[in-house]
Formats: C-alpha cells, sequence, structure tokens
C-alpha cells in the first residue's frame, strides 16, 4: 500500500514535469476537456433552474387540488369528443357544492383576457381569473397588501380586483396600487388587494403574478357570456392525503349531478397537478436527456483528444520509457505514470471549466434562476478525472507494455 | 563467488515465417570485480547478450542464474526489480531524459527503489560529485558537453551500488581524448570493486579490460586474458 502511495506521488511529480514540458500541447489539450465541462455543468445547471422553477410554479397550483372540467389536460382522448361533451355550468357548480361534504373548499373559476390599464400604463390580454370568494382557499395565496375579495362582494359581482405581483410591478411600479382603480376592458375596478409572488415565469400567463382576480359575476356582466362558456370547478382536499377519496367523492357526485347512468362515461373530467407534472416529466426528461447527451458529446470530443495526444505523447516518448524501463521502471510503473498525466490534464481542465461555468451561470441567472450546485461540481470533477483515466488507460497501456529493448532502440 | 552463470543460452527471433538465431549457444561465467569486454563484429550477437545480461530480455533456452537467481523464469516485474536494484547501465548514446537535469537523472533508479526523497538526492548528488560533476548537478543534458553527458550516465548507472556496471559502447560517440577520459573513469570505478562489464567492437578500449570475449554468429568464439589480465588475474570461465 505504501508502494501505490509512493507511486502515485512520483508518477504526480513526473507527470507535472511532462506537463510544464509541452505547455502548449498540455493547453490545448486542457482545452477539450475545459470546453466540455463548461458546457455539460452550464446544461446541467440551466436544466436544474428551469426544472426548479418550475416545480416552484406548480406546487403554486397545489397537489391537493383537483380541476373539474369540460377538458382534460394532457389527454389523447379525441378533442372532439371533449368539445362535445356538455358545459359546466354554474347551476351545476351549486349542486355539487350542496353535496359535497370532504372539500375543505370548492370555487367555480372562469377566466377572460383583456387589456389592463391605470392612468397610462396598461398591460395587454391579462389572464382575467373569475370565482367565488372561497377560491382563495383552494390556494395557497399570500398577499403582499389588502385581502381577497369578501362573500359579499363576490355575490354582488362587486368591482373589486386583486393583482399579481408582476401586473402590480407593472402598472404601480412605485408600488401604491392599493385602493387605486384601474380599467379592465374598459370596465372601472378597484384594487382590494395585492399578491406577493407566488409562482415562477415558466407557468407564463398561468403564474397568479400574471393575473388579476375578480368576482365571477363581473366576468358573465363584463366580458363574457354566461351562456356557451364553461366553468371549472376548484376542489381542494382538507390535506394532500385524502386526495383520492375527495377525487371519489366528486366523481360521484359530479355523475349524480350530470345524471348519468352507471353505464354511461363520465362526460367531465377530473384534473390534477400530477397530469401537469406527469407532462412537464416527460417532456422536460427527454430535453434534459438530449441535452446532456449533446454537450456530453463535446466532452466526449475532448477526450478523444486527450487519448489522441497521450498516443502521440507515448509514442514521441518511447525512448523516454525504454530508458525508464531499464533502470527499473516496472509495468504499474509506466502505466500509473502516464494515467496520471491525463488525469492531470482532464482534472486541471475540469477544474478551469468548472471555474468558467460558475461565472457563466451568474450570467445565466439573470435569465432563469439558477446556481452551480454542490453535487454539480462534485459530479464535474469526478466526471473529468474519469474522462483522464478512460482516455489515458489505452495509450498507458500501451506504454506499459513496450519491449524495454525495442524502446531503447527507438529513434 | 559468481555473479553471472550463464548455461548454454540461446536467443531465437522470429521476423515473419524466418528464424533469427542471434545467440546459438552460449556458456559463460563472471565473477566479482571482473572487468571484462564483450567484442565481436555486427550481427555476431553481443547487443543480444547485453540485453541478456541486463535482464532486459531472458533466453529463448538455457540457464541465466544471477547472484543466484534464476533470471530466465522472471516475470516483468522481477526483472525490472534486478535491473533497478543489481545492474547498471551505461549506454553509448547516453539515454538520459533530456527534459531533467543531471541530479534528477541520476535520481531516478533510486526513485524506482522506492527511497524517500531527502536520501535519494543526498545520494545522487554524492554519486555526480564522485564522477566529478559536483558543479553541474543543475545542469540539463543539452547544456553538458557528451563527456559530461556520459559522465551523468554513468552515475545514474552507479548510485544504486548495483552488482555489475553494463557498458554498451560508452565511448562510441565521443572524441577520442574524452573517451580516454571515461575509461579512465571506469578504471576507478572498477578498483572500487565494481563488476563491469564493456561492450565494444573497438580494440583499443576493450584492451582496458582484463578479460575479452570475441563473439561470432552467436557462438562465443574466443574467451582471451587481455594484455591487462596479468594483474586483474581473472578466472577463466570453465565451458
Amino acid at each position: 500500500m505504501r508502494n501505490i502511495v509512493f507511486e502515485f506521488k512520483e508518477g504526480l511529480l513526473i507527470a507535472f514535469r511532462a506537463l510544464r514540458a509541452n505547455k502548449i500541447r498540455s493547453a490545448l489539450t486542457m482545452l477539450g476537456i475545459f470546453i466540455g465541462i463548461t458546457v455539460v455543468v452550464l446544461m446541467s445547471t440551466a436544466i436544474k433552474g428551469i426544472d426548479n422553477s418550475f416545480q416552484k410554479g406548480i406546487s403554486a397550483l397545489g397537489s391537493d387540488v383537483l380541476y373539474i372540467s369540460k377538458w382534460q389536460w394532457f389527454s389523447n382522448d379525441d378533442w372532439w369528443t371533449m368539445r362535445n361533451r356538455k358545459n359546466i355550468d354554474m347551476a351545476e357548480f351549486e349542486k355539487f357544492k350542496n353535496l359535497a361534504k370532504l372539500p375543505l373548499a370548492i370555487a367555480p373559476t372562469t377566466n377572460s383576457r383583456r387589456t389592463v390599464k391605470y392612468k397610462d400604463r396598461r398591460v395587454e390580454s391579462v389572464f382575467l381569473n373569475g370565482s367565488t370568494s372561497e377560491y382563495v382557499k383552494t390556494t395557497n395565496f399570500t398577499f403582499e397588501h389588502g385581502r381577497f375579495y369578501s362573500d359579499i362582494e363576490s355575490n354582488s359581482s362587486r368591482h373589486v380586483a386583486i393583482i399579481g405581483s408582476e401586473i402590480a410591478k407593472s402598472l404601480f411600479p412605485r408600488g401604491d396600487a392599493m385602493d387605486k382603480t384601474i380599467k379592465i376592458g374598459g370596465v372601472n375596478f378597484k384594487i382590494i388587494g395585492v399578491l406577493s409572488e407566488q409562482g415562477s415565469v415558466i407557468l407564463g400567463p398561468f403564474n397568479p403574478d400574471n393575473q388579476v382576480f375578480i368576482p365571477i359575476g363581473t366576468i358573465f356582466k363584463n366580458f363574457e357570456s354566461r351562456h356557451g362558456r364553461t366553468i371549472t370547478i376548484n376542489v381542494r382536499a382538507i390535506n394532500p392525503g385524502m386526495v383520492a377519496e375527495t377525487k371519489d367523492e366528486a366523481e360521484g357526485i359530479m355523475r349524480k349531478v350530470r345524471g348519468l347512468r352507471h353505464n354511461e362515461v363520465n362526460d367531465f373530467s377530473i384534473n390534477q397537478q400530477e397530469a401537469l407534472m406527469d407532462q412537464y416529466n416527460s417532456v422536460v426528461g427527454v430535453i434534459q436527456i438530449a441535452g446532456l447527451f449533446i454537450t456530453g458529446l463535446s466532452l466526449f470530443v475532448g477526450a478523444i483528444g486527450i487519448m489522441n495526444i497521450m498516443f502521440v505523447s507515448v509514442r514521441e516518448r518511447t525512448r523516454e520509457i525504454g530508458i525508464r524501463k531499464a533502470i527499473g521502471a516496472k509495468r504499474r510503473t509506466i502505466l500509473i505514470q502516464f494515467l496520471l498525466e491525463s488525469s492531470t490534464i482532464c482534472l486541471i481542465g475540469g477544474t478551469i471549466g468548472l471555474l468558467a461555468a460558475v461565472i457563466l451561470s451568474m450570467v445565466v441567472n439573470q435569465f432563469i434562476p439558477t446556481s452551480v450546485q454542490v453535487d454539480v461540481v462534485i459530479i464535474a470533477l469526478v466526471v473529468s478525472l474519469m474522462t483522464g483515466v478512460l482516455a489515458g488507460i489505452a495509450p498507458a497501456y500501451m506504454a506499459a507494455k513496450l519491449d524495454p529493448v525495442e524502446a531503447l532502440r527507438y529513434e | 563467488m559468481n555473479i553471472i552463470n550463464i548455461e548454454h543460452i540461446s536467443k531465437v527471433y522470429h521476423l515473419g515465417i524466418e528464424e533469427v538465431h542471434a545467440l546459438r549457444d552460449i556458456s559463460l561465467r563472471i565473477d566479482k570485480n571482473e572487468y571484462l569486454a564483450i567484442m565481436g563484429p555486427s550481427g555476431s550477437g553481443k547487443s543480444t547478450l547485453m540485453n541478456m545480461l541486463g535482464c532486459l530480455d531472458t533466453p529463448t533456452s538455457g540457464i541465466y542464474d544471477f547472484n543466484g537467481q534464476s533470471v530466465s523464469t522472471m516475470s516483468d516485474n522481477e526483472l525490472a526489480k534486478i535491473r533497478n536494484k543489481e545492474i547498471g547501465f551505461v549506454f553509448q548514446t547516453f539515454n538520459l531524459l533530456p527534459r531533467s537535469d543531471a541530479l534528477h537523472n541520476v535520481e531516478l533508479p533510486l526513485v524506482y527503489a522506492g527511497l524517500p526523497y531527502a536520501e535519494r538526492r543526498e545520494r545522487a548528488k554524492q554519486t555526480l560529485i564522485d564522477v566529478g560533476l559536483g558543479d553541474r548537478i543543475h545542469h540539463k543534458p543539452n547544456e553538458l558537453s557528451g563527456g559530461q553527458r556520459q559522465r551523468v550516465a554513468i552515475a545514474r548507472a552507479l548510485v544504486s551500488n548495483p552488482s555489475i556496471i553494463l557498458a554498451d559502447e560508452p565511448t562510441g560517440n565521443l572524441d577520442s581524448k574524452i573517451g580516454e577520459e571515461i575509461m579512465q573513469l571506469f578504471e576507478e570505478i572498477h578498483s572500487k570493486g565494481n563488476t563491469i562489464i564493456l561492450v565494444t567492437h573497438e580494440e583499443y578500449i576493450a584492451e582496458h579490460a582484463a578479460r575479452i570475449i570475441r563473439l561470432k554468429d552467436g557462438l562465443v568464439e574466443k574467451d582471451e586474458i587481455g594484455s591487462r589480465g596479468n594483474i586483474q588475474k581473472p578466472k577463466v570461465a570453465t565451458e
């Protein structure tokens, strides 16, 4: 054991000596690994960043919320079948609400898109969410200022609005949104609440930060027809453990409300965040694998470069290997020497690549919240070391098994 | 006491379908503190014999005992160990590591022997002083003259106190004056009790040795006492 440690130490010294002796070549070889590690680290960091913000966004939807809707999310079923389903209307919602015992909260939602204006500031095509006062209980919203609309306000369809943090930033850069009157699609609404930041950029218009929340009645009164428009019933279970039971109950009640016979299929769908998650995972999974594969290729090219250089180096130093063997270097000693040389190149290149990736990820962080994690750092270093060992093994083996007589004769 | 005992060794190379008998049947005994020259024209097998003696190669058949150990059956690693501890090589082309200074070159056998840094540095330095290069220890080979390079090589051969010094045409790349100085150095080394085996095709170089073995076509043609043999009184090998 002490022998091996000694040989590693000596091998390392010899490797450094060899790298110093061929500065330009060593640097160029390192460049291959440097680029490889940089892009792989950046890619995995970016993927992680996107993933994190999506997870955060999705969890804003709540894992314990069911969405009863005419449409099934991410379904492969025939679009026409769903399109021909009966719309869910407010009457059905009322019946549902009266029959459901398990849920923590039940709220009907519908939506529209309108331009929101305050004085000369405006945001186009804002996602308007219309619901009842119970809606807030189906979310995990936190408020920067004010409150959600009350039962009375929603029942009497008052012109009150709660705005998301992004909307607030756009219309009221100074943060004085409370009690201001804004125009939504030309109709006056009074701001009674401002949400603090909830979701993430990934969700786009579904991000609550980009939405305005108003009583459902005001949507029907001002923006959308009550007829020909389907609503979604948001149902929140008491706790995540009760989701399955709540879902079973909801299905039974909806079938009852719809008057379906036992042999008729559901003419509605009960959606969950899970479906969104599954969809996301299947899409992003592919992107992740493809991304890492493509960037991994550049690392692979770097490894081939190392292997190439090591072969050249072994050939160039055939005589040196012969000398070393003649004066007592064992096969193992030569093998270790060349393996250490390629590993050192890779480890140095990888470390520099990692530093570059950390710096670049700070730039990327301006667009996607991301940072290089410790596990990525460790993996990157291990990968570069492994690359060095794998790329070096064939040349090192070739060097180790050289016949000393032949090697000494080599010109 | 025999250091080297060779009995009926042969070496056959296969070049394609052709068999080359580099050594046919050679028997040889070499004693401690002998000064021996191996001579012969090119193709006589002297390089092969030298590789064999230096444990760089193993015979196709026959027995080779080195200090009582059977070399003919040794593995690569055991051969490396023998080369490291028992044999000091001096080559015609010096064979120094070009990018390392004299000290590192001389120290190298001790590195492979596993000696700690301080000790091997000290020994390498002392050996360089012994061969007259005390003021050149940090020079690289390309900063040294031919004679100096060969002195570094000799220091490297001596540093691990080997049983034999094996010199292959040590003056072949040097002019005659420098060559003579190197031969003087070998005499000094020999007089300190070392065993020296010299491979050469130059008569006047072989003259330095006490015993001259002449090879021809892979066989020992003559095993004779050199002009200085009377001083050294070598034991003639039994064949």
